[in-house]
């Protein structure tokens, strides 16, 4: 699971990029998310898009918050989330 | 404790006897100036007396350089007024026309700008306000001595239809909120994200020269990381900014290269989130929330932690008063603007001296939260987005037949714009329309800046309209 959702945080970051027009650094994990080529505001746009495909929305959902800094420290709130959520639907279900 | 002086008027009679002004600083990204420089120096090459009683606008690039005239020109100038970093040049006859400017004091280079020189050329058809470029800060040339006056500080906020409100104040009103608790002492050195021509800045700006702090300027030409690495070089004790600033910051590496003491919050809607993060971040902080608005003034600060504030602000007597009417908060106190300049105060405050603020309000158990704005507004990142601007737009594609553009939070600019539409008959709104959104989109990117093109386009069936056929917005 966590792969795809790695994968489907990139191609959302490569859209994003495409239609806000802004050219990408090499997306590694060790990356400032904020030096990656989108600023705030196409940061912003993306974490939007991702509550659409993912139906996550781990920054506003959590209690245990911090702001990621790197792209796997923002890849890894979304994968927490998922495991979270899987586990709350065992629980439950 | 140190108390500011009592009567003082203007920012020179608050820094005249205070003694320590030759080592307390106003920090830019490209120069240091004491307190002390900024009082005996001048930076209008020696014109500064005549503009004594007179109305001067002040533009300039760099944030120091309104500092240093703001200090020159408080309590000589007739009025002053104030132009934000992004001040439209075209507004600007309009402005020198009804603030019946007589001089405009401003940056040299931004007569190398082709709108600026126009800008200036109307003005002066009008008016034939004086040119008086600022020059480089230097000592001993003082003010002719002239009684000193009660001068009129002029804020310019976006209005609605474009041109820029026109908001006054005084010395008096800008500073009640500093004078009414005390300072406190110590070695303060305060930060803020904003520019100090904006209300929520000149706040920061007045803070720092009427207690006993120094200042570390933001400057827009240069990086958040440059910014925090120049706040930490000055070893930043209390720290100002809006939500988004506040997040942008702790995204950035450099963040945890500054401990303040003080980081407070204000400008837009503040949030749980945001506060429990700075709480994390910096657990040594003392955090606050204030509610600001460049007409109500400073209204109050929430040092609780939590988001919203407690309903016995409400009805309570004191320095502020506040009341809530039709979900709106109403602000009354010595802090709020006297009026906007060219009206009475009538078009400022209710009858019964209110100023409404325009943002509406919710009432759960014991606190009130925060909605949203009356008006519709939407704060994308501290950039104000009138939704019927965009929906004008969306309702010119052939495909739609209405459209209504409502904010959606975020956790990164505390909103986004997101569309609702309504396409014309014949077409079901449930089919993919990836390609028509897309079109939508384009239209949208070409006409409009970044932070006012939908992030997420909904192709809905109906939307709601109210008995007046007003479309009726989310929060009204």
């Amino acid at each position: 699971m966590s792969t795809s959702i790695k994968s489907i945080i990139i191609s959302e970051i490569q859209r994003v990029a495409a239609d806000e027009e802004k050219a990408l650094s090499p997306l590694t994990d060790d990356l400032v998310l904020l030096e990656c080529g989108l600023d705030s505001l196409a940061i912003a746009i993306l974490v939007a898009r991702l509550e659409e495909t993912l139906n996550l929305d781990p920054f506003t959902d959590s209690d245990d918050i911090y702001y990621p800094v790197t792209l796997g420290d923002f890849i890894r709130v979304y994968e927490e989330a998922e495991r979270t959520r899987q586990f709350d639907s065992r629980v439950s279900g | 404790m140190k108390k500011p002086k009592e009567h003082a008027n203007s920012i020179r009679e608050s820094l005249v006897d205070s003694p320590d002004c030759g080592s307390r600083f106003l920090w830019s990204a490209r120069n240091t100036v004491s307190l002390s420089e900024a009082l005996l120096g001048t930076s209008l090459g020696g014109r500064a007396s005549g503009l004594a009683g007179r109305s001067v606008l002040i533009a300039t690039r760099d944030q120091l350089d309104a500092a240093l005239v703001l200090i020159e020109l408080d309590g000589s100038a007739r009025r002053l007024i104030i132009c934000p970093p992004d001040v439209s040049p075209v507004d600007i006859p309009g402005i020198v026309e009804q603030a019946e400017v007589d001089a405009v004091v401003l940056d040299i280079s931004l007569l190398t700008e082709k709108r600026w020189r126009e800008a200036l050329e109307s003005s002066v058809r009008l008016r034939i306000p004086e040119i008086v470029p600022i020059a480089s800060l230097v000592a001993g040339a003082k003010l002719a001595k002239t009684d000193p006056l009660v001068t009129e500080w002029v804020l310019l906020t976006s209005g609605t239809s474009g041109a820029p409100k026109m908001v006054v104040h005084s010395f008096a009103t800008l500073t009640a909120a500093i004078r009414e608790v005390p300072q406190q002492d110590g070695n303060i050195v305060w930060g803020t994200f904003y520019d100090i021509r904006r209300y929520g800045g000149l706040q920061i700006f007045l803070r720092a020269l009427l207690g006993t702090g120094s200042l570390v300027l933001s400057d827009a030409g240069e990086t958040l990381t440059d910014h925090l690495m120049r706040l930490s070089l000055h070893s930043v004790t209390h720290l100002t900014g809006t939500p988004s600033h506040w997040r942008r910051a702790m995204m950035n590496p450099m963040a945890s290269v500054i401990a303040p003491r003080y980081a407070r919050l204000s400008g837009e809607i503040v949030d749980q989130v945001i506060l429990n993060m700075l709480h994390v971040f910096y657990p040594d902080a003392a955090i606050g929330h204030a509610f600001a608005s460049t007409e109500a003034g400073v209204a109050f600060e929430v040092t609780d932690g939590l988001e919203g504030f407690p309903a016995d602000f409400v009805g309570r007597h004191g320095d502020v008063d506040i009341k809530i009417e039709e979900n709106s908060l109403r602000i009354r106190s010595a802090r709020t603007a006297t009026h906007f300049l060219g009206t009475d105060e009538s078009t400022l405050r209710d009858c019964e001296g209110c100023v409404d603020t325009g943002d509406i309000v919710e009432r759960r158990g014991e606190r009130y939260y925060f909605l949203g704005r009356r008006s519709g507004v939407i704060n994308v990142g501290g950039l104000k987005v009138h939704p019927e601007e965009i929906e004008g737009l969306l309702n010119r594609h052939p495909a739609v037949q209405m459209s209504c553009v409502r904010p959606r939070r975020n956790p990164i600019t505390g909103s986004l714009v997101v569309a609702d539409v309504v396409l014309k008959s014949g077409r079901g709104f449930d089919e993919d329309h990836a390609e028509l959104k897309n079109d939508i989109l384009k239209t949208c990117r070409e006409t409009l800046p970044r932070h006012k093109v939908p992030a997420v386009v909904n192709f809905v069936p109906a939307l709601n309209v109210s008995a007046a056929g007003k479309m009726t917005r989310h929060n009204a």
